[in-house]
C-alpha cells in the first residue's frame, strides 16, 4: 500500500527532476561555443593550443620559469628525496635537467638572482648563476623558520616585491576558528596565522618576531602575486566552508554551495580582510557578517574590513595567480590576471565545480570587467567533475620567456603549456 | 543559473522526505533492528558527514579521508565513536595517505544518532563490521565528558 501523500510528492519531484534535466541538456547545448578549440584535453578560446609537456610528476604545485627556458616545479611531497624538479622546455618538449631540495612544498619564486622555495614551516633560497641555474643545490640558505604548521592550510605560498621583501601566506589552521573561539570573543589564532606576513628577502633565519603581519584576516591564500603595474600585492582567498551544515536554519544547501565567494584582494600594509568574522556574498555583492558572530545572511560586515576587488563562485579553490605581461597572447590579456582554480569539494551534495583556469581582465592595475573561463576540461568527463574525482586539478601558473602560459596539475602531475597562434 | 527551478525541485524533495519521515514515525520507535538503525543512520550521514566524506564515502584527495574499509571504520568501536564525538585532527596516515582537513567534534549528535550513523557506515560502501549501539556511545561519551 502506497501512502497517497508520499506518492504525490514522489511524482512531483520526478516531474521536477525531468524538467531540470531537460533544461540542463538545453543549456549544455547552448554553451558549446563555436569558437573554442579542444587541445590536450583542454577547452580553450579560439587560436590557443595546449600541449602536455610533462606527466606523472607527482603533486606538482607552483612553478616558475626562467628567461633561458627552464622551469622549476615544486612538488607537494619530495619524490625520491627531491622536492624541486628542473626541466628545460624546447617547444612542446620538456627534458628533465635535474632535481634537488629534500623538502616538498608549494611556494617557489625567482627574484634578484635567487630561487626561493618554501615548505610548511620554512622558506629557503638558492643562489642562481647568470643562466638562472642553481649554483649549490645542496646548500640553500634558510630565510624564514618556525612558521606554524597544523596540517590544515599548511602550505606557505610566497611572492616577492621590488623592494627586498618576501611575502608568505600563513593559513588559518581551521575552517572558521569556531574550535578556538567558543565564546566568540575574537579568534585568538590570528596573531600567528590567517594572514600574509612580510619578511626581508635576504636575512637568514627570520622568525615571527623578525617579520610583520602585512595583512590580517585572510583564511587561506595559495595564489598570490605582486602586481608590477601598480606595485601592489594581490592575493586569492579560499573562502570558508559549511555555511549550511553549521547553520541549516540560515543557509540552504544551494546557498552553501555558491557562498561565500572566493575573493581577490588588493592588499596594503595593515589591511584586514575580516576572517573569520565576515564573508563575501558574490550574488548580493556585499560583505556580510559571519553567522558565527551574529550574522544571518542579511546583516552586513563592519566596513573596517576591506572588500575584495573581484569575487568568484564558492569553493572553486584558487591556487594560482599570475599577471600576464607577455606579448604572445592577444592584447586583451596583457596585464590581466590568470587564476588557476583547483576545483571544489565543499559543493556536495550538488555537483562539484571549478577545475579551470580563469582570465580576469585588468585595467590600470585593477580588475575591470567580467572574468571568463580560459582553460577548462582538466577534470575529465562531466561525471568525474561533478563527483569531485577530477583527473587533473590546476594549481600553479607561470609565464614562459616567449609569453606561453604554463599550468601545473597537482593530481596527476601533468604540466601544460598553452600557446597562441596568430590567425 | 536555474535557482528558481532548483528551489521548486528542492521543495518537492523536502515534501517527499517529509512524507517519508511521517511514514517512518508510524513505526514503533523502540524496535531498533540493524535495518532501522541503518536507515536512520543514512539520514545522519547525508546531513552531517557527506559534505566532507562524499556520497560514495570516497572522501576528497589530500583533504578528507574515505570511509571505505579503513582501519578506523572497521576497527575498534571505542576509537571510532571517539572520532565522531571529539573530532579528529592528527598527523596520521589513513590507508597510506594523509589528509589535511580537520574533522570537528560532533558531540551535538545524540547517542542514538552516532550509533546509527556508524552502524550505517559499517554496513555500507563495501564495509562489513558489527553494529554499534546507543549504549556503547553513551559509555564512550561518559569517559570523555569534560
Ligand atoms: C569537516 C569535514 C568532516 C566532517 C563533517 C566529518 N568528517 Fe570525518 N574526517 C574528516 C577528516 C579531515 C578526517 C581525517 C583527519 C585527520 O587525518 O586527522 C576524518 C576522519 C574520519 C574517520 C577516521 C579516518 C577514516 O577515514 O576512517 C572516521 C571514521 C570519520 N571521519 C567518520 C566521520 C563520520 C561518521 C562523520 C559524520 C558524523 C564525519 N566523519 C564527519 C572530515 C570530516
Amino acid at each position: 500500500m502506497i501512502n497517497k501523500k508520499l506518492f504525490f510528492a514522489f511524482c512531483l519531484s520526478m516531474i521536477m527532476a525531468m524538467g531540470l534535466l531537460s533544461f540542463k541538456l538545453i543549456k549544455n547545448d547552448n554553451s558549446v561555443k563555436s569558437h573554442e578549440t579542444v587541445s590536450a584535453g583542454l577547452t580553450l578560446p579560439e587560436g590557443f593550443q595546449a600541449a602536455i609537456i610533462a606527466d606523472d610528476l607527482g603533486s606538482a604545485r607552483h612553478l616558475v620559469a626562467t628567461p633561458q627556458g627552464d622551469i622549476y616545479i615544486h612538488l607537494a611531497r619530495a619524490k625520491n628525496g627531491k622536492g624541486i624538479l628542473v626541466f628545460h622546455v624546447d617547444g612542446d618538449k620538456a627534458t628533465l635537467k635535474s632535481s634537488f631540495a629534500d623538502f616538498g612544498g608549494t611556494g617557489i619564486a625567482i627574484k634578484n638572482g635567487y630561487l626561493y622555495a618554501s615548505n610548511s614551516r620554512e622558506v629557503y633560497r638558492y643562489k642562481l648563476d647568470d643562466k638562472n641555474e642553481v649554483i649549490n643545490p645542496d646548500k640553500p640558505e634558510r630565510i624564514v623558520k618556525g612558521l606554524i604548521d597544523r596540517r590544515t592550510h599548511a602550505p606557505k605560498a610566497i611572492t616577492l616585491d621590488n623592494d627586498g621583501n618576501l611575502y608568505v601566506n600563513i593559513g588559518a589552521y581551521t575552517n572558521i576558528c569556531s574550535e578556538y573561539d567558543p565564546n566568540k570573543t575574537g579568534c585568538p589564532i590570528l596573531d600567528s596565522a590567517g594572514g600574509i606576513w612580510q619578511f626581508k628577502a635576504d636575512k637568514p633565519d627570520q622568525t615571527y618576531k623578525d617579520g610583520i603581519r602585512y595583512a590580517a584576516g585572510l583564511r587561506n591564500v595559495v595564489g598570490l602575486a605582486w602586481n608590477q603595474q601598480d606595485n601592489q600585492l594581490f592575493v586569492m582567498q579560499h573562502g570558508r566552508d559549511q555555511l549550511h551544515n553549521l547553520f541549516p536554519n540560515l543557509y540552504t544547501v544551494h546557498q552553501s554551495t555558491e557562498l561565500p565567494a572566493e575573493c581577490m584582494f588588493a592588499l596594503k600594509e595593515g589591511d584586514n580582510a575580516g576572517y573569520p568574522y565576515v564573508y563575501y556574498d558574490w550574488i548580493q555583492h556585499k560583505n556580510m557578517l559571519g553567522p558565527e558572530y551574529g550574522g544571518d545572511g542579511k546583516k552586513l560586515a563592519d566596513p573596517k574590513y576591506i572588500n575584495p576587488v573581484a569575487a568568484y563562485p564558492g569553493h572553486y579553490a584558487p591556487d594560482g595567480l599570475l599577471f600576464y605581461t607577455g606579448n604572445q597572447f592577444p592584447q586583451k590579456y596583457k596585464n590581466g590576471a590568470f587564476i588557476a582554480f583547483h576545483g571544489s569539494w565543499n559543493r556536495a551534495p550538488e555537483p562539484q565545480a571549478g577545475y579551470c583556469v580563469v582570465f580576469q581582465p585588468f585595467k590600470d592595475g585593477k580588475p575591470d570587467g567580467n572574468w571568463e573561463v580560459f582553460a577548462d576540461g582538466f577534470a575529465g568527463t562531466e561525471e568525474q567533475k561533478a563527483s569531485g574525482h577530477a583527473v587533473h586539478r590546476p594549481c600553479g601558473l607561470a609565464q614562459g620567456p616567449d609569453g606561453s602560459l604554463y599550468v601545473t596539475d597537482d593530481n596527476k602531475g601533468t604540466i601544460y603549456k598553452i600557446t597562441y597562434k596568430k590567425q | 543559473m536555474n535557482i528558481k527551478l532548483t528551489g521548486i525541485f528542492l521543495a518537492s524533495f523536502i515534501l517527499l522526505f517529509n512524507a517519508l519521515y511521517a511514514q517512518n514515525n508510524k513505526q514503533p520507535i523502540r524496535q531498533t533492528t540493524t535495518g532501522t538503525s541503518i536507515a536512520r543512520g543514512k539520514v545522519v550521514y547525508t546531513n552531517v558527514c557527506l559534505p566532507c566524506h562524499m556520497a560514495d564515502a570516497g572522501g576528497v584527495q589530500n583533504m578528507n579521508p574515505p570511509l571505505i574499509k579503513t582501519t578506523y571504520v572497521l576497527g575498534n568501536k571505542t576509537t571510532l565513536i571517539k572520532i565522531v564525538l571529539r573530532g579528529f585532527n592528527e598527523d596520521v596516515e589513513i590507508n597510506g595517505q594523509t589528509y589535511s582537513n580537520t574533522m570537528g567534534a560532533h558531540d551535538d549528535l545524540t547517542d542514538r544518532q552516532i550509533a546509527d550513523v556508524l552502524t550505517y557506515v559499517r554496513h555500507s560502501f563495501g564495509n562489513k563490521a558489527s553494529t554499534i549501539k546507543a549504549t556503547e556511545v553513551a559509555k564512550v561519551r561518559a569517559i570523555y565528558k569534560k
